[in-house]
C-alpha cells in the first residue's frame, strides 16, 4: 500500500531494512539461544544515526517524528522483535527526556542519547505494580540537595545495558500516585545496581532486569519536571511510546508472512507446492488482511501524534492492542503453515511466536487498555448528552 | 591527516557477463555498485579518521559521469568529500593509464598521507591499479593489508595475511594500501550521510585540470592489448581397466609410469 512517505522516511526505511537484513537476520537465531544482548547491532544502529532519529536537531538529532521511529522499528522487528525491542526501549527510556526534561538536563543527555553511546530505559513497574501501576513502593526522600531512592523495579527492558534510566518513585507515598515523581538516574550511581536478570519465553537477545536501589542518592537536579509529576510522566510518556510497540508487532508479523509465503511456496506436498492449497492461500490472506490494516491504523496514529494532537491515549492504545494481537494471531498461523518444520528452532517462525506473547502483555496488557479504550468511548457518549 | 580512497563503479557481482564479439563487459541494464573490495578501504578510512581525529577522507574515481553516483554513495558511507576524474580521453584506459590519471589527481590534491584501495575489482581483477599508482607517485606501498595497527604523522604500521601467518611492515607516510577484506566489515550508510550525499556538490576535473598528457592516457596510453577473453576449456578422459584385479593393477602402473 502507498503511504506518501516523505523522501527522509524512505530513506529510514532503507537504511533499516539494511541493518534488519545485513546484520540482524544473520545473527539472531544465536543471540535468542545464548541469550545474549545485541551490542554490535547497537553500533551498527548508531553509526547508521538510527538513535538520532527522533531527538530534535540542536541536540545532533534529525528532528523526526513518532511515524518515523515507527517506521525504523518495524522494519528492524521485521528481522528480531527482541533485537528491535532494545531501540524500542531506548525510545521509551527518552521520551520522558525529551518532553518533560528542562534544558539542562537535555543538554546534558540527548547528545549522548543521540550519538547512540549511551542506552536508556524506563523504570516503572514493580513487584507489587504491574497493571496497578499506582501501587509502586519505592520511595525518594530529599536530604539537602540530593534524593535518597530505595526501592526495587522489575521487568526493566534494557536493564543492566542502558546507562540512563527515568524512573518513578513515590515523593510523598500518602498521596499515592499523585505523589509520585520522575527522576534521571546514571548506571554507576552508587546505591543503584541490577538485580535478577530474567530468563524469558521469547525476546530473549533483550535485556530484562531488576533494578535495585538501595540508599541510592541523586542530585536534586535529576527530578524530570516537578515532585508529583510522577504519573502525568508516565502516562504521556506510554501514550507515546505506543505506536513504537505496535510497530514491534506489525514488523514481527511482517516478518513471519514473509516466512510463510516463501515456505508455502516450496515445500511440496500431494506433488505440489502447499501454496497452491486454497486453505493455505486464505490461511496467507487473512495474515496479509490483518498486517496490513494493522499496519494503516499504526501509520495513522503516528501521524496524529506527529500533528500535534494534545490527546492520544485511546488512539495510541487502539493501535497497539490491536497489532499485538494482530502478531500474536499471524505468528502462530504461520508456525502453522510451517507445520512440524516450523515448531523446530531450524526455522525463525517458532521464535517470531515466542516473541510475538509479550507484545500483548508489556507496556499496558492488551486488557488493561481495553479499560482505557473502553473509557474514553463512554465519556465520549456522556459528553454528547 | 588526510586520507584518499580510490574507488571504481562496476557492475553488480552475481550478473558480470562478457560480449564474446568485442571482448569486453556487457554493461547494458546491469546495475552498477561500489567495487565491493574498495568499500573496505573506504571504511577504514573512515575508522582512521574517526581514531586520529581531525582528518579528512576524500574518495576519488576516474570514470564516466554516472560514476558519480558510486561517488555520492560513498559519501552516505562516511566520505567527506569526493572528486570525480571524468574526460573522455580516459576512456579504455588500462591499469597503467590509470594509474597514471590517478596519480594525476592526487598531484592536484597535493596534500595527502594515506592512499587507500581495495586488493582488486571485481571487473578487471588485476589488483595492479594500487601498485601502479604508489610507482608513479615514488612513495612507499603495501598490498593485501589486513590491519593497520599504528598510524602518526610521518608513519604508519600495517599488517597482511599471509599463507604461514602475518607480515608487519612500517612505512613512512604519504604511503599507498591495498586492503584485503579482513580488515574490518564495513558500515551501512548512515542517515546524515545519506542526506549529505544528496546534496554533495562533487567537482569534475577534466584531463586539462589535472595536467593529464592525453597521448599517455586511455586506450593509446594503455600498453594492454586484449587479444581474447574466454573461459579455460576443461577437457577429461576416462578409461575403464578390464581384466582381474591384478590384470588391472599392471595396466594402471604401467599408463601411470608412462606419464611420470
Amino acid at each position: 500500500m502507498e503511504y506518501f512517505l516523505t523522501e527522509q522516511q524512505k530513506l529510514i526505511q532503507d537504511i533499516a531494512r539494511r541493518i534488519a537484513e545485513e546484520r540482524i537476520v544473520p545473527v539472531r537465531a544465536e543471540l535468542d539461544e545464548k541469550e545474549e544482548f545485541p551490542w554490535a547491532i547497537v553500533k551498527d544502529m548508531a553509526d547508521a544515526d538510527l538513535f538520532r532519529l527522533f531527538i530534535p536537531e540542536e541536540y545532533d538529532g534529525l528532528g523526526e517524528g513518532t511515524l518515523s521511529l515507527c517506521i525504523a522499528v518495524e522494519e528492524l522487528s521485521r528481522a528480531c522483535c527482541g533485537i528491535a525491542l532494545t531501540y524500542a526501549a531506548d525510545a521509551l527510556g527518552t521520551i520522558p527526556i525529551l518532553l518533560y526534561a528542562n534544558d539542562d538536563q537535555k543538554k546534558k543527555f540527548l547528545h549522548q542519547i543521540a550519538s547512540g553511546t549511551r542506552l536508556t530505559a524506563f523504570g516503572l513497574t514493580e513487584s507489587t505494580a504491574g497493571s496497578d501501576a499506582g501501587n509502586i513502593k519505592t520511595t525518594a526522600v530529599l536530604d539537602g540537595d540530593e534524593y535518597v531512592i530505595n526501592g526495587t523495579k522489575q521487568f526493566i527492558t534494557n536493564g543492566g545495558e542502558a546507562e540512563i534510566y527515568t524512573i518513578i518513585a513515590l515523593t510523598n507515598p500518602a498521596k499515592g500516585a499523585r505523589g509520585a515523581s520522575a527522576f534521571i538516574v546514571e548506571k554507576g550511581t552508587s546505591g543503584f545496581t541490577f538485580g535478577k536478570k530474567e530468563r524469558k519465553m521469547g525476546i530473549r537477545s533483550s535485556s530484562t532486569s531488576e533494578l535495585v536501589f538501595h540508599n541510592c542518592r541523586v542530585p536534586k537536579e535529576n527530578l524530570l519536571s516537578r515532585e508529583g509529576m510522577g504519573f502525568i510522566v508516565t502516562l504521556k510518556t506510554l501514550d507515546t511510546s505506543r505506536p513504537g510497540v505496535a510497530s514491534l508487532a506489525v514488523g514481527l508479523a511482517q516478518g513471519a508472512l514473509e516466512a510463510a509465503v516463501d515456505y508455502a511456496r516450496q515445500r511440496e506436498q500431494f506433488g505440489h507446492p502447499i501454496s497452491a492449497i486454497q486453505a493455505i492461500q486464505h490461511m496467507l490472506a487473512d495474515m496479509a488482511i490483518q498486517v496490513e490494516a494493522a499496519r494503516a491504523l499504526v501509520y495513522a496514529v503516528a501521524r496524529t501524534i506527529d500533528s500535534g494532537a494534545k490527546n492520544y491515549s485511546e488512539e495510541g492504545a487502539i493501535a497497539k492492542v490491536f497489532a499485538t494481537d494482530m502478531a500474536m494471531k499471524v505468528t502462530t498461523d504461520a508456525v502453522q503453515i510451517f507445520g512440524g518444520p516450523g515448531y523446530m528452532r531450524d526455522y525463525p517462525v517458532e521464535k517470531m511466536m515466542r516473541d510475538a506473547k509479550i507484545n500483548q502483555i508489556y507496556e499496558g496488557t492488551n486488557q488493561v487498555l481495553r479499560n482505557t479504550i473502553g473509557l474514553e468511548v463512554l465519556k465520549r457518549k456522556a459528553r454528547r448528552q | 591527516m588526510n586520507f584518499i580512497v580510490c574507488i571504481k563503479q562496476v557492475p553488480g557481482t552475481t550478473e558480470i557477463k562478457i560480449d564474446p564479439e568485442t571482448n569486453t563487459l556487457v554493461r547494458e541494464g546491469v546495475a552498477s555498485i561500489i567495487n565491493p573490495f574498495d568499500t573496505y578501504a573506504l571504511e577504514e578510512a573512515v575508522r582512521l579518521k574517526e581514531s586520529v581525529g581531525d582528518s579528512k577522507v576524500t574518495v576519488i574515481t576516474m570514470g564516466p559521469p554516472q560514476a558519480e553516483q558510486a561517488l555520492r554513495e560513498a559519501i552516505s558511507l562516511g566520505a567527506d568529500e569526493a572528486i570525480l576524474l571524468s574526460d573522455r580521453v580516459f576512456a579504455g584506459s588500462d591499469t597503467w593509464a590509470t594509474s597514471y590519471v590517478l596519480s594525476k589527481g592526487m598531484a592536484k590534491i597535493g596534500d595527502y598521507d594515506l592512499i587507500l584501495l581495495g586488493k582488486q575489482t571485481l571487473d578487471g581483477d588485476t589488483g595492479q591499479v594500487g601498485p601502479g599508482l604508489s610507482e608513479m607517485l615514488r612513495i612507499p606501498f603495501v598490498a593485501y593489508v589486513s590491519k593497520v595497527e599504528e598510524i602518526k604523522e610521518g608513519y604508519i604500521k600495517v599488517q597482511r595475511m599471509i599463507e604461514e601467518g602475518y607480515e608487519t611492515f612500517e612505512m613512512s607516510l604519504p604511503a599507498v594500501i591495498t586492503v584485503s577484506k579482513e580488515i574490518n566489515v564495513p558500515r551501512v550508510p548512515s542517515l546524515r550521510g545519506s542526506m549529505k550525499a544528496k546534496t554533495a556538490t562533487i567537482p569534475t576535473w577534466s584531463a586539462e585540470d589535472i595536467g593529464v598528457e592525453a597521448e599517455k592516457a586511455g586506450i593509446g596510453g594503455s600498453p594492454t592489448r586484449v587479444v581474447k577473453i574466454f573461459f579455460p576449456k576443461r577437457e577429461q578422459q576416462s578409461e575403464m581397466l578390464q581384466g582381474t584385479a591384478d590384470e588391472q593393477t599392471d595396466q594402471l602402473v604401467e599408463k601411470l609410469s608412462k606419464i611420470l
